[in-house]
């Protein structure tokens, strides 16, 4: 072994063990994160706070379907304690009244300090009288039972005005205290988790401990229990799911892709030497890029793995070329060397086309895509230089593969028909494919492109459906339209929500929305609750002022000294606090409606459509944009967020950039053609078979009425990237350097198709892949290489060596 | 986000108990059967009540009226119009209050507390005796020219608020309804034909 032959082994050895290492030990995350801006606006910042641990986030929706309604009782009881013991959990609701008599006495005891109703008019002598008659009007109806022990301490009613301002939102039904669905077949709960629920690991730690508690459940339930199912929804259980089908998806399609070119390069080069060795770019690559993205974003996305299924299908290409381009059989290690000259130059500025390419995805602001493309330019050059400069040395001193100059010749006289035109002929019919494709995308221009953040989502629309019926059945807002007050501290929010509630409380009743919830009618803001208590006369004026009101009422003042004595007691009480909330039902409520993300707090207010039709059915829309005004018109600092609307937004945004990018990186692969070929001409003329191919899939896929999203764009830029290696070999074949003989040339054809197929067998187990990111990929890829590589045979010139033109075939 | 609704259930758990309890109840004779006989002969009625509140609180008790309408064998309706218009109908198991601009709307199939009350309601309209006494203990005292009905509800949850329901009739008519709290409040309901406009 040579001193430099030790080196650059062990180098390459020393570069995979640290990759392997930095690769075991990144984080990988499958959350919406890898579809979330990285430099957000605050708008999106809003948006990103929601969607990664806002309360809606750590929301675990679960039903108990099957079985006897008896026994799915049972289980829900014991899930429910059990989570509720559970501290991933910082709240599980089933409907049971477990806090309930905590709850009632906490709003008794402060019912001064969380009435809206309570204002100093309201104890003066008119206020009290409205407030008196209003009570004894109460106690003649039939809530008058109710009320009517509260009368000598709450002669105003305050305990009822608290009550009803915390049952604004509507609840699910219940049956025999616990939630169940509209039609009673399913029995509902609902748990928080404590961890945010872009926390995928704990999400899934979250997840097992509700099974093993359902688990523990149906054993105590007995035979009966083990008909009853377990069914879960939410964002957290979708994170967790599409994790795992990313995952599930990357192993089985890796393997899969793996097996398929393992016995493509078995049967072409009938040895395994060249085919382990002819790995070892793949592999290494595969680990650089995955390396290089955990050391470039902190994290590595589950998707970006899914995306390194297509660099096996680009970097393999360089071995093959490699092999079977520089190793005519048989050969003598080492004693290539023509072959190698010519080859390394073309295959260098193919690679150089293709981090072109991948380069133009940097910049993004879709943390997806810019990994991806940091992923493919370090796997690339890494799979490269492997090839260059590894592989030469490893190879054994007797290498050899089969000739594959019969494949070459096969090859060639497929591609025969093609070529019997004449060279005008061939690029007219070129032209007319290009003008045809243009026509139909432009014919289809208006739905070409999917404009829904979610048509990147991994979750199947069955789960979702399932979601949005859960959420009905809960009366669960769905989270799409609210109003955000952005603030400094907990005070200033509180604050915040209690103006807006000025601006929206006219709104409810234009029925331009249905109503609002807000944090602060669980907990008023200091100032607030200072006001309140301001209101509050001392026990020597309320006294007076309630003989002046009760001044021929039925009311027995007599027997209203517990009033006095709790309005006194009520002005001296002290603040109001979160942790006062603590126990009972209200802090979930409370704490689904602050949002505290670093020094930002932000306090939510969901926003309910008006008239809810009564039976399923989509709820109408809130016309936001009256919203917005209304806000505007008064001033305020919050934002009116209209979710769905926004992160539309927001992938609108990615897909214009993502277009820029893609012709920017277009540009830059022409302008590294036309420098590496010193000719406009040439480089136009590698170029136009991969536009070619480009147009013909996207109009094959608006004609099939596939909707075009962000990653069918990097398919159709993998197309340039892969196809201009095909390109540049017919160009290079037909150069200026004198043209070896037609073996060489059909060697070429021989390496080209291997390579295509591998590319295309790689790409196209994508479409199966259940993932719609994925996909959309292998439809792009799979059939535009192809096309790539026919298009490129067609439109090379006549007179390259070992193509046959419209005479007779080669070979034979 | 999830949250209670104390004030709901309560109310029409009291409602029910309070307003459906007392037309609900019947005997246990063969005068009680002659009787249901004859209510279930009756598809509608429309009367005019005044309700009158004895309260601990209250110096002297207050008074609600307005009009009840019954369409046999579901629809059951207490429209209350002084001293404040506020409407209960009852059409099938779907319960709804309609108060000034608010109108709540429940199923009561939710609130099996208070299912058997409205159950025995229709039972008692459509003369159902049977579904009465999975109900109440049913006593029945007098004749049919002038006959009482004395209800005591088998759900403790029930009698935890309302002790007792008396309700005297002549023939097919209902005449007085008296409701018993537990507390020794009581509320007094007196019913007559409304006029025929």
């Amino acid at each position: 072994m040579t001193g430099r032959k030790l080196l650059l082994i062990g180098g390459w050895l020393a570069c995979v063990l640290l990759a392997a290492a930095i690769a075991l030990h990144a984080r990988y995350v499958a959350d919406l994160s890898a579809f979330l801006p990285a430099r957000p606006t605050p708008t999106q910042r809003l948006l990103v706070d929601q969607l990664r641990s806002g309360p809606a986030s750590r929301l675990v929706l679960m039903a108990l379907e099957r079985g006897d309604a008896a026994t799915r009782e049972r289980i829900a009881v014991a899930v429910a304690a059990a989570l509720r013991n559970d501290r991933e959990f910082s709240s599980v609701n089933d409907g049971e009244d477990a806090a309930a008599d905590r709850d009632r006495d906490f709003v008794f005891e402060h019912r001064y300090i969380l009435s809206e109703a309570v204002t100093p008019q309201r104890f003066t002598p008119e206020g009290l009288r409205a407030a008196l008659e209003e009570t004894v009007a109460d106690l003649a109806s039939p809530e008058g039972l109710l009320i009517k022990s509260l009368t000598p301490h709450d002669p105003t009613g305050e305990t009822l005005a608290v009550v009803e301002q915390l049952s604004r939102t509507p609840a699910p039904r219940s049956q025999d205290g616990i939630w169940v669905s509209a039609d009673g077949e399913r029995i509902l709960l609902v748990a928080e988790t404590a961890a945010a629920g872009s926390d995928t690991d704990a999400q899934e730690h979250a997840l097992d401990a509700v099974r093993a508690a359902f688990a523990a459940g149906v054993r105590a339930a007995g035979p009966a229990g083990r008909r009853v199912e377990l069914r879960m929804s939410g964002p957290g259980v979708f994170s967790v799911a599409s994790r795992a089908s990313i995952q599930h998806a990357v192993v089985r399609l890796s393997i899969a892709a793996s097996a398929l070119i393992v016995i493509v390069l078995l049967a072409a080069y009938r040895s395994a030497a060249a085919l382990v060795l002819g790995l070892l770019p793949v592999a290494t690559g595969a680990l650089t890029g995955v390396a290089a993205v955990a050391l470039g974003f902190g994290v590595v996305h589950g998707i970006t793995l899914g995306f390194g299924i297509t660099l096996i299908g680009e970097s393999v290409d360089y071995s093959i070329y490699f092999f079977i381009q520089s190793h005519r059989a048989p050969v003598v290690g080492g004693s290539g060397e023509t072959g190698h000259e010519r080859l390394w130059p073309i295959m260098i500025l193919g690679m150089l086309a293709s981090v072109c390419g991948f380069a133009s995805l940097l910049p993004s602001g879709f943390p997806g895509l810019a990994q991806l493309g940091m992923y493919s330019i370090c796997g690339l050059i890494a799979a490269f230089a492997v090839t260059r400069f590894v592989l030469p040395e490893l190879l054994p001193r007797r290498f050899q593969i089969r000739d594959l100059t019969p494949l070459g010749l096969r090859i060639a006289r497929g591609l025969a028909p093609l070529r019997r035109r004449r060279a005008a002929a061939r690029w007219g019919f070129a032209l007319a494919l290009a003008c045809a494709a243009l026509l139909v995308l432009h014919g289809a221009r208006g739905r070409l492109w999917s404009r829904e953040l979610s048509s990147l989502s991994p979750i199947p629309t069955t789960a979702l459906d399932y979601d949005a019926q859960l959420r009905r059945d809960l009366g669960a807002p769905s989270a799409l339209d609210l109003v955000v007050v952005p603030g400094a501290s907990l005070e200033s929010v509180l604050r915040g929500a209690e103006s807006a509630a000025q601006v929206l409380a006219p709104l409810v009743g234009q029925k331009v929305i249905g109503g609002f919830d807000s944090p602060a009618n669980y907990l008023p803001s200091q100032s607030a609750q200072a006001a309140r208590r301001a209101s509050l006369p001392d026990a020597a004026v309320l006294r007076a002022n309630l003989e002046r009101a009760s001044a021929g009422l039925a009311l027995d003042t007599a027997r209203l000294t517990p009033f006095l004595d709790d309005v006194e007691a009520a002005r001296h009480a002290a603040p109001l606090t979160p942790e006062d909330l603590r126990g009972t039902s209200l802090a979930a409520g409370f704490d689904a409606l602050i949002l505290h993300v670093d020094d930002r707090w932000n306090a939510l207010i969901p926003l309910r459509a008006a008239d809810p039709s009564a039976a399923g059915g989509g709820a109408p829309d809130i016309d936001i944009e009256r919203v917005r005004g209304a806000f505007a018109a008064a001033a305020s600092g919050a934002r009116v967020l209209d979710m769905k609307h926004e992160s539309d937004a927001l992938y609108a945004a990615y897909l214009h950039e993502a277009i820029r990018l893609s012709l920017f990186g277009l540009a830059a692969i022409a302008a590294l053609l036309w420098v590496a070929l010193r000719s406009p001409l040439r480089a136009a003329r590698v170029l136009a078979p991969l536009l070619l191919s480009v147009l013909t899939v996207a109009a094959a896929l608006a004609l099939a009425r596939r909707e075009l999203t962000i990653l069918h764009l990097v398919g159709m830029l993998l197309i340039v990237a892969v196809g201009s290696n095909y390109a540049l070999f017919f160009d290079r074949g037909g150069g200026e350097e004198a043209a070896p003989s037609g073996g060489a040339s059909s060697l070429t054809l021989a390496s080209l198709g291997l390579a295509n197929l591998c590319t295309v067998l790689g790409f196209g187990l994508l479409c199966f892949s259940g993932v719609p990111v994925l996909e959309a990929l292998g439809t792009t890829v799979a059939p535009g290489t192809l096309l790539a590589l026919v298009f490129a045979a067609a439109l090379t010139r006549a007179d390259v060596a070992g193509l046959p033109d419209s005479k007779a075939p080669a070979g034979a | 986000m999830m949250r209670r609704r104390i004030a709901l259930v309560a109310l029409v758990t009291l409602w029910a108990a309070a307003t459906l309890g007392p037309l609900a109840a019947r005997g246990a004779s063969e005068d009680l059967d002659e009787l249901m006989r004859l209510m279930a002969a009756r598809r509608h009625g429309e009367v005019d009540f005044i309700e009158q509140h004895f309260l601990a609180v209250l110096k002297r008790p207050v008074e609600s009226s307005g009009i009840m309408i019954y369409d046999a064998p579901k629809r059951l309706e207490k429209r209350t119009q002084s001293p404040r218009a506020e409407t209960l109908l009852l059409d099938g198991d779907v319960l709804t209050v309609q108060r000034g601009s608010q109108t709540h709307v429940l199923d009561l199939k939710a609130y099996p507390a208070i299912l058997p009350l409205v159950e025995s309601i229709r039972a008692t309209l459509a003369g159902d005796s049977s579904a009465l006494e999975r109900v109440f203990t049913v006593e029945y005292a007098g004749s049919l020219p002038h006959w009482m009905l004395t209800l005591t509800p088998h759900d403790p949850r029930v009698a935890r608020k309302v002790a007792q329901v008396r309700i005297e009739g002549v023939r097919d008519n209902l005449i007085k309804v008296e409701i018993l709290e537990a507390d020794g409040d009581r509320s007094l309901m007196t019913l007559r034909d409304h006029p025929i406009p």
